[in-house]
């Protein structure tokens, strides 16, 4: 092969394997001057909103680590993280340590559910993301039981501003005025006017050095093991199936963590379908990050989501201002975070393909005489 | 090993096998197809398929201790390793990652204590080192944070056989066709290497066809036939042809050989030049071949030679290249359709893979290829525009096929997984039939079926075949087979053709074929 | 006892339970004040309504590409039929009839794309399926908002911009096919005759469909692709039919719908209305690889059954609207159920 060839075929599997962040970029592009949004503006959104959604979408990467693909069976630990909150404010109990005692509650549940999920999981090889994702709807509907019919017959509530006015079953929209931001503000900090939320980017920080400690630890290799050749790693001595219950497990307790902290900051708790979209967005923005369905980093994370709150924030105006209505806009980001994700498993499914006829070429190659 | 005699479902693979290996020593396993190699290394090995199918009897002893494995794991522990052909790699990871895989080194840290010995971390440069030592020791150069999926297939292979000797406590190591993927430099260098490891004491079985490796670096030869250990002999006091000989059995041919009834004419039918085929495990290189009208030409040789991928190459299955031509008329390549349109027709090897729509009843497996092809079972409505399937014309013809060749079913709606191997078998030939093709090609006719429908599958062949006059180009391991009913037999040896013979050459003429070309050329033993 | 193992083994645990709950709600409810008469009614008329959506799963089910995820594709095809006829103001069994003309050809258009996406990500369709379907109707939203739409009845008022919702089709073809030939049996009592015939119309073509040459060639792609590809079968060409024909069933199943409900929906209405037809089909016995008419029958009535008889018995009895919450619970469990069965080796 010449080098010109060499450095063609560098620059096509560059962009091939980097197409989703790359179009992301160029909508990006247009939108912004479009929308008529300020920079310092932008950026003020942007370091709230990631410190916001970063732990969430951070813990979708272990399972990718063990080839499990996008779990979206997180919604099982985003709907654990906002029954702990229900019960919290049950209590009023206020502030950080509302906040930390929520985090406490939810904690053997999102295990319980993780463990379940994983044992599901396991059944389903081959067919884990339709069936994390299904699980997700079906566990919605064992939530929604939950917080309609038993809370307030079943499990006492005692605060009566949670509670529907029939007597049982919780309010829509609460409001979590007590906890608001409390994390967010516990250490405030303000640079030319952008306040930061340091100590939630703190855990964030923390979450990161975990992730990346992980990594080195004899269990995350071997989950990176299981994740490429199940039957490899097993014939090894490596027990495949426990290692990826287990990433599951962590996977959502990640999620309810990240879910408790993303409620802290909106300030109110949609009830009922406030989880439903959770996994949706962090896996769009994981791979518009440019993640694939089998490796993730941490660097996709926070590059997924400043480029997917950009878009998010500036579509609705640009929509407004290219075609009269903000409404386009709106329908516009929806249909990008959808279309990212089947773009990404499209090209993945693709590449899987392609590769597996190099490698066979590959090896008549070596016979030849 | 002593007295090692192994069944599988009342087929007698393994008696009494005896055979040891000392400290040091490099022994020789050799035997043709279904001698008994593989089973005997998986009792030593453990292999779960051994346990499943009723243990072995006799005894095992490793440095004079008796043992009885249950799983791989429990033979790795008292110091086996065994090479397979199939690499087990992990594709992305490193070589040393691969050389160490479940056998990390590892560092405790503060949190071990509370969450489990899971969480050690990897002491990577250490990991390195030990990697290293293992690939030097081998004589070989790779860079040990090379990802094995960007390794030449060599490369792969030498990792892989430095991760089972990395293992301190290695006594015995076992290597199957070790040199079948590699290049000749590389199995120069393999053999070195496996030199040096005997020198340290550890113990090897190396399993080949090949008789110039054999000679060259094994200390003693041992030669199974039939599950029997038919002689055993210093590597030095040995001549091929005698090796041949008896690896291939009795000189004297007691089976008579039918002769064609159909007047065989010279005429060519089918033309093979160059022929190359992709087929994992079965690599065909360059073979050119004629086969004449109306003979049974035979195709044997050792397994993963290539004499499978010939058929399933002509016929599309797997990607083929080079010329074919039928009736004089080039045949268009990797197009199932093209070959099936041109009157051949192909019984597969792997009946439960490509032969057989295991959860369809026995009418579509036989009746679907003809319908496909020739349109036969369809009624056509709306003047030819709607092919509507004849489901009752289906039935009759496979009713016809039950009785012919006597396939015991309950009836002809019975899924086809539900019946026996043997059985199976008889609906892949009758889907063949129904489609009335000019040339057959029948791959492994009689694998793993009983004696009873053996013989009735190669009367029907044999029939098939004196009555309407069809080419049948068969391919099969069982050599006997091959000499019962062929007129003409081609082996095949590293993807190419080695020679053909008729069925009345003596079994030292076809074992020099399979064995392997020697590498000087008078017939003097080298050690190097 | 043995052929009453035999029974539990071949009808499977999940349908056995559902059934004998549907038998206890149809027995309940006189006990409550619900009229049994009304609620089969509603039941037979709902099995009217989605049976040709849950037929639209076969095809791709029987050529290997799993469970038709992305219905909504033809769903869209379908609606675009709807609101065109309605645009060029036809009415009545005409306007119907222009519905289906003008959704059939930009189904088999839309199925034709998708399934060459199909093509090229063998085994893992039934994700992209799924993404596939909720992109699309997220792009329609947009296409909702700014495709020339002109008539009154269907666009905001008030000079807003872009199609309303939902649209009613009364004065076009509401109830047209349910109210033909209606046979009435007391005063609560109406069989909905048209709209059964037209399903046992489609249903008949399916089960024509199979038993011609593609027809058969296609369930020996989905059975075993090797076998199929030795035997000359053009397997990428197979798919793509399944996945044409299913996208036509589709739309005309949204239509037969739509007549029967008297709305159409728009925008967000199509997002989840995959999961119901594959639950059906799935609690009718059908597996990822194998189904049949009988699957489609025996599910709808047993899944339109526990939707119909769940709310209005529950409500009656306890005052609760679980009505929802019970259709996501079975319809997504039987989903997992059928996903966590093995499977023949898929490679």
């Amino acid at each position: 092969m010449t080098r010109k060839y060499a450095l063609k075929d560098a620059i096509s599997r560059f962009f091939i394997n980097n197409a989703v962040p790359i179009i992301f970029i160029i909508f990006i592009a247009f939108a912004i001057p479009i929308s008529g949004f300020s920079g310092p503006h932008l950026v003020q959104e942007l370091v709230i909103r990631i410190s916001r959604d970063s732990f969430l979408v951070l813990s979708l990467l272990l399972p990718i680590m063990a080839g499990m693909g996008i779990n979206f069976g997180m919604v099982l630990g985003a709907m654990s993280g906002q029954i702990a909150i229900i019960l919290v404010l049950n209590w009023g109990v206020p502030g950080v340590g509302g906040l930390f005692l929520a985090m406490a509650v939810a904690t053997p549940m999102a295990v319980l559910l993780g463990w379940l999920s994983g044992v599901i999981l396991n059944k389903a090889k081959g067919r884990e993301m339709v069936t994390s994702m299904i699980l997700g709807f079906f566990m919605s509907g064992i939530y929604q039981l939950i917080v309609l019919y038993f809370m307030g017959k079943l499990i006492p509530i005692h605060n009566p501003i949670l509670v529907l006015s029939r007597g049982y079953g919780i309010r829509n929209a609460l409001s979590l005025l007590t906890m608001r931001v409390s994390l967010d503000n516990l250490i405030p900090l303000k640079i030319a006017g952008i306040s930061i939320p340091v100590a939630t980017y703190l855990l964030i920080g923390l979450l990161c050095v975990f992730i990346w400690w992980f990594g080195k630890t004899k269990l995350g290799h071997d989950m990176r093991a299981g994740g490429q050749d199940m039957g490899v790693a097993e014939d090894a001595g490596i027990k495949v199936e426990r290692t990826r219950i287990l990433a599951i497990i962590l996977s959502t307790l990640l999620a309810c963590y990240g879910q408790i902290i993303f409620l802290q900051n909106v300030g109110t708790l949609n009830t009922y379908n406030g989880a439903d979209q959770t996994a949706t967005f962090a896996a769009a923005a994981l791979l518009v990050g440019g993640a694939s369905v089998v490796t993730a980093s941490i660097s996709n994370v926070f590059i997924g989501v400043v480029l997917f709150h950009l878009l998010f924030l500036v579509s609705p105006m640009a929509g407004k201002n290219l075609m009269g209505s903000a409404m386009i806009g709106e329908y516009f980001r929806v249909f990008i975070s959808y279309g990212v994700i089947a773009l990404a498993l499209a090209l993945y499914a693709w590449k899987r393909l392609k590769e597996r006829e190099r490698a066979r070429r590959s090896l008549r190659g070596a016979k030849e005489p | 090993m002593q007295g090692i005699t192994k069944e599988y479902f009342g087929n007698r693979v393994l008696t009494n096998v005896s055979l040891d290996v000392n400290r040091g020593e490099i022994l020789g396993l050799v035997g043709e197809n279904g001698a008994g190699k593989s089973t005997l290394m998986n009792i030593l090995f453990g292999m779960s398929v051994i346990v499943q199918t009723g243990g072995y009897s006799g005894k095992v002893s490793i440095a004079g201790k008796e043992v009885n494995f249950q799983n791989p794991h429990d033979a790795l522990e008292a110091g086996i390793g065994m090479v397979h052909q199939e690499f087990s790699l992990i594709p992305g990871f490193t070589a040393t990652e691969n050389i160490l895989l479940n056998g990390e080194i590892l560092h405790d840290n503060i949190v071990t204590k509370f969450f489990g010995p899971r969480l050690k971390t990897l002491d990577l440069p250490e990991m390195r080192a030990i990697a290293e030592k293992s690939i030097e020791l081998l004589g070989v150069e790779i860079n040990p944070d090379t990802l094995v999926s960007e390794m030449p297939i060599g490369h792969k292979q030498f990792t892989e056989l430095a991760r089972e000797i990395h293992r301190t406590e290695m006594k015995v190591l076992v290597l199957d066709e070790p040199t079948a993927v590699l290049t000749e430099s590389e199995a120069q260098v393999l053999l070195t290497s496996l030199r040096t490891l005997a020198a340290t004491g550890i113990a090897i079985i190396f399993i080949t066809h090949r008789l110039q490796e054999i000679l060259d670096v094994c200390d003693r030869i041992v030669i199974l036939r039939d599950g029997q250990v038919v002689k055993e002999v210093a590597a030095r006091d040995t001549e091929i042809g005698q090796v041949a000989e008896l690896m291939m059995g009795r000189s004297v041919d007691t089976k008579a050989i039918a002769t064609s009834t159909y007047d065989m004419q010279q005429e060519t039918v089918l033309t093979v030049e160059h022929l190359w085929v992709d087929m994992p495990g079965e690599t065909v290189r360059d073979v050119t071949l004629e086969v004449h009208k109306g003979e049974i030409f035979g195709i044997g040789g050792l397994a993963g030679q290539g004499k499978l991928g010939i058929p399933n190459g002509i016929m599309g299955i797997y990607a083929a290249g080079g010329t074919v031509f039928l009736h004089g008329k080039p045949i268009r390549l990797n197009d199932p359709a093209a070959a099936l349109a041109a009157g051949m027709a192909f019984v597969s090897e792997d009946r439960r893979g490509v032969g057989l729509l295991m959860e369809e009843p026995l009418d579509w497996n036989i009746a679907f290829t003809a319908m496909q092809v020739q349109n036969k079972f369809l009624r056509p409505l709306l003047g030819g525009l709607i092919k509507w399937r004849d489901d009752q014309a289906i039935r009759k013809v496979t009713q016809e096929y039950i009785e012919a060749l006597e396939i015991k079913c309950v009836g002809a709606e019975q899924p086809a997984q539900e019946l026996s191997g043997g059985n199976q078998q008889k609906v892949c030939l009758a889907k063949a039939f129904a489609v009335q093709p000019d040339l057959l090609f029948v791959s492994e006719p009689t694998r793993g079926i009983d004696v009873g429908a053996k013989a009735l599958v190669l009367k029907a062949l044999r029939q098939y075949n004196s009555e309407n006059g069809t080419t049948i180009v068969m391919v099969s391991s069982e050599l006997e087979e091959l000499r019962s009913i062929c007129d003409r037999i081609a082996i095949i040896d590293e993807g190419r053709v080695a020679g053909i013979l008729p069925p009345t050459a003596t079994a030292k003429e076809f074992g020099m074929l399979m064995i392997g070309k020697l590498k000087n050329p008078d017939n003097k033993v080298s050690h190097a | 006892m043995h052929r009453l193992r035999q029974f539990i083994d071949r009808a499977g645990w999940p349908r056995i339970i559902i059934g004998l709950v549907l038998l206890s709600l149809f027995l309940i409810a006189p006990s409550v004040g619900v009229r049994i008469d009304t609620s089969l009614m509603d039941t037979i008329i709902r099995f009217g309504m989605n049976g040709v959506m849950v037929l639209a799963m076969i095809p791709m089910v029987q050529s290997g590409c799993g469970l038709n995820f992305g219905l909504p594709l033809g769903i869209i095809a379908g609606l675009l039929g709807a609101t065109l006829s309605i645009e060029l103001g036809i009415t009545g069994v005409a306007g119907f009839a222009g519905a289906i003309g003008i959704a059939v050809p930009l189904a088999c258009l839309f199925g034709w794309g998708y399934g060459a996406l199909l093509n090229h990500v063998k085994g893992d369709e039934m994700m992209i399926a799924t993404y596939v379907g909720f992109s699309s109707v997220s792009f329609m939203c947009i296409m909702w908002m700014v495709l020339p739409y002109h008539n009154p009845t269907m666009i905001w008022g008030y000079g807003g911009q872009g199609l309303r919702t939902t649209i009613s089709v009364d004065g076009f073809w509401s109830k047209i096919l349910d109210n033909s030939l209606a046979i009435r049996i007391g005063p609560n009592f109406m069989f909905p005759t048209g709209t059964i015939l037209f399903f046992a119309l489609m249903a008949w073509l399916m089960w024509a469909f199979f038993h011609t040459k593609t027809g058969t060639a296609m369930t020996a792609a989905g059975s075993n692709p090797d076998y199929a590809r030795a035997s000359g079968i053009d397997v990428d060409r197979m798919r793509t039919i399944s996945v044409i024909v299913s996208t036509v069933y589709g739309a005309i199943g949204i239509l037969l719908y739509e007549q029967s409900y008297g709305f159409i929906s728009l925008y967000n209405g199509p997002f989840f209305m995959a999961l119901p037809a594959v639950a059906a089909i799935l609690l009718g016995g059908a597996s990822v690889n194998k189904a049949n008419i009988t699957n489609v029958v025996i599910g709808t009535i047993l899944f339109q059954g526990i939707l119909t008889m769940t709310p209005s018995v529950i409500n009656a009895a306890m005052q609760n609207d679980a009505a929802d919450v019970v259709r996501l619970i079975v319809s997504n469990g039987m989903i997992i159920y059928a996903l966590t069965r093995a499977t023949r080796k898929s490679r």
